[in-house]
């Protein structure tokens, strides 16, 4: 049986980037509606995100050899969850800091490292990640992209597809077969960094509901990589991709994804003096749920901190963490439309579409919910 | 708190409180040898502060014992006991011998009777704390007109003191014992429910359908894991509830305890029940000791609707700039307080 997550504290060193954080995102922020602010991590702005790196807030945690603030998980968690819990558009350097710089000190070589990481924690180079392909979702040791070794290293075919940021990133790090065949599953499959401005590589973005382009197809048509494109070992793509979702699945990233719309929602409450039992009701179960997310969330970053994989709490907190995400449009949408007698302002309205049709990706992207509840009845002892 | 205190605990409650004792007890056979192991055992005044006799122990150092509490079902009120102790050393007031319990509803009458409908244990203890808005008293069940709630196998009272009883103590100050019983109740609630998982699983892990475990299939599996889910949140947020030095809980963290842990009753109950199919609804299987239990504590001292208006009327008066900022400034455990 697993053992109940623990609430922690969050260190006083940690708690002290806090003001500075919260001064920045007051200025930056201002002027931002927001139905904007409520993309959070697929908002994209390239300029905000080199005013992060600017102050050092883009790998924070990550070694300063590598040009990160060498800062522990704690210290992440708090800049993180200010980042998100107000809006702040995030999404450029989002994937590369949180996961490819990551990856590649954890796999790759010191000159991939020397080459990769400075250049993400000065918001220089965005990354997307490749896993997904056509007749590959969730079963994703079915992906049939193939890197065939040549003289000069490798030959890139095939295609990916529902790729967050791929037409407007530098890098991406692609799960391919490098050997066998798909019947060979998670066997014979590596990770390799493509440069997207090579030749060969076709991005067409993919626009979603809501009219945004967040994601992509991405075509791979004989793309020549050298031998330095693979990252790690070659036939253990699965295992490195499997310990980058533990990553993926951790932190304060799966709790704040409707705040910005439950916020506005609040301040809209509290303008029209708004006291009725369904709206109080509803305001705090929303923030009972949050608060204990929170302090779920923030102990498993302390077991990451403690060197721990915690692939089933991670997975737990997330899948609760996005259905609260989840809840919070469906649920406001109700009770907005039933107080009929207060108008509500337009900006909440847009924030509230917005967050409704965007809504559903929060449990697909990074492991659908199916998915995690597999790992989690596999951490109860029933698989 | 250190884990051997817990260890220990849990093996005297595994010992002591074993479901056929919770059955005796809740057919009303004698409490009188449980009562006197637990009095023994010397945790009684675990929250009473060392310079007044007791081992001083914080709420949050107590948190484990409430939830072993629930895991075993005690049929006796322990916690409460312990608790209404502390605070009775706090205010210089001598504790009668026996069991305490923390009345969940109070109703003064015209003429100063005082009623307490579904006092938690009511049927088990010897006192009930009843708070009042300026003040709180002490009254003794033994003077109390006491009435069978009709529940089967419930260990709730509905008790009436006629005005002027005679025993009362009194005692000046208000004290938020309903929040006190609400975050006693929270982690009582993620004892109970860590138990009901815990025999779901095996149970799910034991029963051959189709010719496999039923744990085998995906749909079992997934409810499962939604049910693990709700537990591990309701011990937490019972955590956040039972926090901080003193033995009484911060009012708005105990509304996200008792709000969360009994949102999570229902689900789980639900859950547990499905997949035990028919022989999970019957009096020979532990499960419904707990299950019971686990709507019983749903609802005393306020459900997960009453406390989600407390908190949410807190949200909409605060002036924090973001939750985030209302969260962390009324609802966050400062370090201190947790370590």
């Amino acid at each position: 049986m697993m053992e109940a997550l623990s609430l922690v504290p969050v260190p006083t060193e940690a708690e002290a980037l806090r003001a500075d954080v919260r001064a920045f995102l007051d200025e930056t922020l201002r002027d931002m509606p927001p139905e904007r602010r409520a993309q959070s991590w697929l908002g994209f702005d390239a300029t905000f995100s080199k005013a992060l790196a600017q102050r050092g807030w883009i790998g924070l945690a990550l070694p300063q050899a590598y040009g990160g603030g060498g800062k522990d998980a704690f210290a992440r968690f708090v800049l993180v969850e200010e980042l998100l819990s107000r809006g702040a558009p995030v999404s450029a350097h989002w994937i590369a800091e949180r996961q490819s710089a990551q990856m590649i000190l954890r796999y790759g070589t010191e000159a991939q490292k020397r080459f990769y990481v400075p250049r993400v924690c000065s918001g220089d180079a965005f990354f997307c990640i490749g896993m997904s392909e056509p007749q590959s979702g969730s079963d994703l040791a079915s992906i049939k992209t193939r890197a065939t070794p040549t003289a000069s290293g490798w030959r890139l075919k095939g295609q990916k597809v529902w790729t967050t940021n791929a037409h407007r990133s530098h890098f991406m790090i692609a799960l391919v077969r490098t050997s066998g065949t798909t019947d060979d599953r998670h066997h014979g499959l590596s990770q390799v960094v493509v440069d997207l401005s090579l030749p060969g590589v076709t991005v067409r973005p993919i626009e979603d509901l809501t009219g945004e382009r967040h994601f992509s197809e991405v075509f791979f048509d004989d793309v020549e990589l050298a031998h330095d494109a693979l990252v790690g070992q070659e036939g253990a793509g699965w295992e490195q991709v499997t310990a980058e979702l533990a990553y993926e699945r951790s932190g304060p990233e799966r709790l704040y994804s409707s705040i910005v719309l439950f916020d506005t929602w609040l301040e809209h409450l509290r303008h029209v003096k708004a006291d009725d039992d369904i709206s109080l009701a509803l305001a705090g179960r929303i923030v009972a749920q949050l608060v204990t997310l929170r302090s779920m969330a923030l102990s498993v970053t302390a077991k990451v901190a403690a060197g721990e994989s915690p692939m089933v709490d991670a997975s737990l907190v997330k899948d609760l963490g996005t259905e609260l995400e989840q809840f919070i449009p469906l649920a406001l949408g109700d009770a907005i439309a039933s107080a009929t007698e207060r108008d509500a302002p337009p900006a909440l309205l847009r924030t509230l579409a917005y967050v409704t049709q965007i809504a559903p990706t929060y449990s697909l992207r990074g492991g659908t919910r199916e998915i995690l509840r597999g790992v989690i009845a596999r951490g109860l002892g029933l698989r | 708190m250190n884990n051997l205190l817990t260890q220990s605990f849990d093996r005297l409650l595994a010992n002591c409180s074993t479901p056929e004792v919770v059955r005796q007890v809740e057919r009303g056979e004698t409490h009188g040898p449980l009562w006197a192991r637990i009095h023994e055992s010397g945790y009684l005044d675990a929250l009473v502060p060392e310079s007044a006799g007791g081992a001083g122990l914080s709420l949050a150092d107590a948190f484990p014992l409430f939830v072993a509490e629930g895991r075993h079902a005690l049929p006796v009120p322990l916690a409460h006991t312990m608790l209404v102790r502390a605070v009775l050393a706090s205010a210089g007031i001598e504790p009668p011998a026996g069991a305490l319990a923390i009345a969940s509803q109070v109703r003064v009458e015209h003429d100063g009777a005082v009623s307490c409908p579904a006092t938690p244990y009511g049927r088990v203890a010897d006192w009930v704390v009843v708070g009042m808005p300026e003040s709180w008293l002490l009254l003794p069940t033994a003077g109390a007109a006491m009435r069978n709630t009709g529940i089967h196998g419930s260990l709730r009272a509905d008790l009436r003191w006629p005005a002027h009883s005679h025993q009362t103590l009194v005692a000046h100050g208000a004290i938020a014992w309903r929040e006190a019983g609400a975050a006693i109740a929270a982690a009582q609630l993620a004892g109970a429910m860590e138990r009901a998982l815990g025999m779901t699983v095996a149970y799910a892990n034991e029963r051959i359908q189709f010719g496999r475990s039923i744990g085998k299939f995906q749909a079992i599996q997934h409810q499962l894991s939604v049910m693990a889910e709700h537990v591990f949140a309701a011990h937490m947020a019972a955590e956040l509830g039972c926090s901080g030095r003193g033995p009484l809980p911060h009012g708005l963290r105990a509304a996200v305890a008792k709000a969360r842990a009994s949102e999570a009753a229902t689900i789980t109950t639900s859950i547990a029940h499905a997949v035990h199919g028919a022989i999970g609804c019957t009096a020979e299987v532990d499960l419904q000791i707990y299950t019971r239990r686990i709507h019983e504590w749903r609802a005393d001292f306020g459900s997960e609707q009453h406390w989600s208006r407390v908190l949410g009327r807190a949200l909409l008066a605060s002036d924090a700039e973001s939750t985030l900022a209302f969260m962390r400034a009324d609802l966050i455990p400062l370090l201190e307080e947790i370590q």
